[in-house]
């Protein structure tokens, strides 16, 4: 067994392993904290198939900007565990049969999964190991070049979302007097220095 | 002027005119003392480290009047007299000084008659239990034997304004 | 590959390893002690002056009783969460260092992407903060744990930027690369600090937020915030907390080293100063980073928390996007742009 396939089934067993604890520790910080560890390790295993762009991109993103804001939302909710388990009996049927049907079309999507022709191809043709040739450039050589128009629309869906976040929860009320900085700063006229000579005064 | 102010926020001039003055402390003489090594002038007035004088002749100086316990506003001598001796005099059978209580005001050498207890110019008496800060007549008395010359000293020389 | 081949250099990674820790180690106790003396030096102090000469043992001694202490735990804290942090702070502080070429060639993982994996590693440094000032179950540390999520979150977006202005005259994210574009005619003029200046100072400013330096250190605020988040904290995890936070210090430096200053290079490129070898410049430009660090948190007043996100949001963000802007056109229509 080489190293390479030693660190795979360790990515991969801690990363099944803390996804599973996602779901079932009792304590939402816990499970932001294992959704954490569970994104790292599937960095890790992205650097194992020689994909470390999309590794640390997945690392600076994910883990060090999503899931923060997650784990500020979940640090600041105040759970009451007691008050969450009362109903839990009565909405169990419920639960069962969402789980049924989602697990149904879990099977129907993997039954009817068909690898593509190239794939196997491409895979092996793909740049394995960190220290051989940038991958940078060959996501940049077909994200600027085929794709740009999807890329852009993304990028104008996040400025739509960006911006219906701020118009919503911007604003101004009528009687807060807010700094000017740049006022504060520039304005002269309130300043004087003056050299006080010892025994005279102003 | 708008100009002018708007060319100084870009250069960050006052973050850069603070570098340099800061600078210039860095350079500048300290002002804190070595401290174990070096110590800062003390007055002949200070009030350290409390001492039991004795007179030249190795006599005890305190006749045990109790003035000192009682004008002390913290309470922290404790004094017991013992019998009148031949000579007509006192001496103290006990002379304690809570030195975690004292206060440190200098009444008590203010209001003994003899000169008997006096605060010197130690005040390197730090201790690792506050059993040792309890001062008993012993320890007084033996403060009094080691700080005599520099006490000696200070109230001659505080002599004239009194 | 056979087994033996794979065990030694396995072995050899951990000595490089290893040597890199504890040359980091001791540099950063000395680091430590000029901090203290450089911030005593301007307020007119002396600073620790009583263990070895010149109080040149004091991080020594200091580490000494930071592990002699008696940690305690509080009985209201999520233990495993609460000692996680430290380690979390400390290790992940280490990690960024596997990819700092302190020499040509002296690098552990020579990555194609070593910017990004500093980047990413040290954004990961808030996770430290967040989980101890959560877990210690007390108001402070989680207030603070709350200001310096969003604190570090905003100043990464313009180190970002920044860095891309730099991956963009440099054409590489390899560190070692980034250093060998900087090497010209013109020695010390032609790194990029000169063409980049107003990169450089936002750079500067925002590693200091970023790794909670005054005058960033609300996180710390001792007039606010008793200790920050490590309030509750004591002996050995206090003292990974604080280890941790100097090796992101370090780590800042060597960033702003390697990217604005020319890394391993020598500032006047002719002979006799080319026969110093590169680590004697490294950790001179490093040293010289360091001193301008501790000169901010010597001169300059604490920012307010209001102040700290204007300025990150509404003043380094636009610029450092502009930047980016100006940068990439001048590049493409001088066609100066690498390859």
């Amino acid at each position: 067994m080489s190293v390479a396939a030693a660190f795979f089934y360790l990515f991969a067993f801690v990363l099944v392993a803390s996804a599973f604890m996602v779901i079932s520790s009792r304590n939402p910080v816990q499970s932001v904290l294992f959704l954490i560890l569970a994104f790292v390790n599937a960095a890790g295993l992205f650097i194992l198939i020689g994909a470390e762009f999309l590794a640390l991109i997945l690392v600076v993103v994910y883990v060090g900007a999503v899931a923060v804001l997650f784990l500020f939302v979940v640090m600041m909710l105040d759970v009451d565990f007691v008050e969450l388990r009362q109903g839990f009996l009565q909405y169990l049927p419920v639960g069962v049969v969402v789980g049924l049907i989602f697990l149904a079309e879990l099977v129907l999507v993997v039954g009817a999964w068909v690898t593509g022709p190239g794939v196997s191809s491409a895979v092996k043709s793909s740049p394995g190991g960190i220290a051989t040739e940038s991958n940078v450039r060959a996501i940049a050589q077909v994200l600027y070049t085929d794709y740009i128009y999807f890329f852009q629309a993304a990028g104008f869906v996040l400025l739509v979302a960006m911006i219906g976040a701020i118009v919503l929860t911007l604003r101004h009320k009528v009687n807060v007097r807010r700094q000017n900085i740049t006022a504060q700063v520039t304005r002269s006229s309130t300043i004087e220095v003056v050299k006080v000579r010892p025994g005279q005064g102003l | 002027m708008k100009l002018d102010q708007a060319a100084r926020a870009i250069f960050l001039t006052e973050l850069v005119s603070g570098f340099f003055l800061a600078m210039r402390y860095f350079f500048k003489p300290k002002a804190t003392l070595n401290y174990p090594f070096e110590k800062g002038p003390l007055s002949p007035r200070f009030r350290g480290e409390h001492a039991l004088r004795r007179y030249p002749n190795g006599e005890e100086r305190c006749i045990a009047c109790k003035l000192c316990e009682a004008i002390c506003p913290a309470q922290a001598i404790t004094i017991e007299a013992g019998p009148r001796r031949n000579d007509g005099t006192r001496r103290t059978t006990r002379y304690d000084i809570d030195m975690v209580k004292c206060i440190y005001c200098g009444f008590c050498q203010e209001a003994c008659p003899v000169d008997a207890i006096v605060e010197g110019p130690n005040f390197e008496f730090a201790t690792e239990t506050r059993e040792e800060l309890y001062y008993d007549k012993e320890k007084l008395l033996a403060n009094g034997d080691r700080w005599e010359r520099e006490i000696a000293r200070s109230i001659a020389l505080d002599a004239p304004y009194r | 590959m056979n087994w033996q081949d794979t065990l030694i250099q396995v072995l050899i990674i951990l000595g490089q390893s290893l040597a890199l820790l504890v040359a980091l180690l001791i540099f950063i106790a000395f680091i430590l002690l000029a901090d203290r003396k450089i911030w005593a030096a301007v307020q007119l102090r002396r600073g620790p002056n009583v263990v070895g000469p010149f109080g040149l043992l004091q991080s020594f001694a200091d580490l000494l009783k930071f592990v002699l202490k008696e940690p305690t735990i509080p009985s209201g804290a999520n233990k495993a969460i609460f000692l996680l942090a430290p380690l979390v702070t400390c290790v992940l502080a280490l990690a960024a260092w596997a990819v700092v070429p302190i020499a040509p060639g002296w690098v552990i993982a020579d990555l194609n992407v070593g910017v990004l994996y500093i980047f990413a590693i040290s954004s990961l440094g808030v996770y430290g903060i967040i989980m101890g000032g959560w877990a210690s179950n007390s108001k402070y540390p989680f207030l603070a744990a709350l200001r310096s999520a969003a604190q570090m979150v905003s100043y990464e977006v313009s180190i970002g930027f920044v860095i891309i202005t730099v991956l963009m005259c440099a054409g590489s994210l390899n560190l070692s690369e980034i250093v060998e574009a900087q090497n010209g005619r013109f020695g010390f003029l032609g790194w990029y600090w000169l063409p980049l200046l107003p990169m450089f100072v936002i750079f500067f400013v925002s590693a200091l937020a970023e790794t909670n330096r005054p005058p960033f250190d609300l996180v710390e605020a001792e007039s606010e915030l008793v200790a920050g988040f490590m309030t509750e904290y004591g002996s050995t995890p206090y003292l990974l907390f604080m280890l941790g936070e100097y090796v992101a210090i370090m780590t800042m430096c060597a960033m702003g080293t390697i990217l604005f200053l020319g890394g391993w290079l020598s500032p006047i490129p002719f002979a006799p100063f080319t026969w110093v070898p590169g680590l004697v410049w490294f950790v001179l430009k490093l040293c010289f980073m360091f001193f301008l660090f501790a000169m901010a948190k010597a001169m300059v007043p604490r920012y307010r928390y209001d102040q700290l996100m204007r300025l990150g949001w509404k003043v380094f963000l636009p610029i450092s996007l502009v930047a980016v802007v100006v940068v990439a056109g001048v590049l493409h229509f001088t066609g100066t742009a690498p390859q």
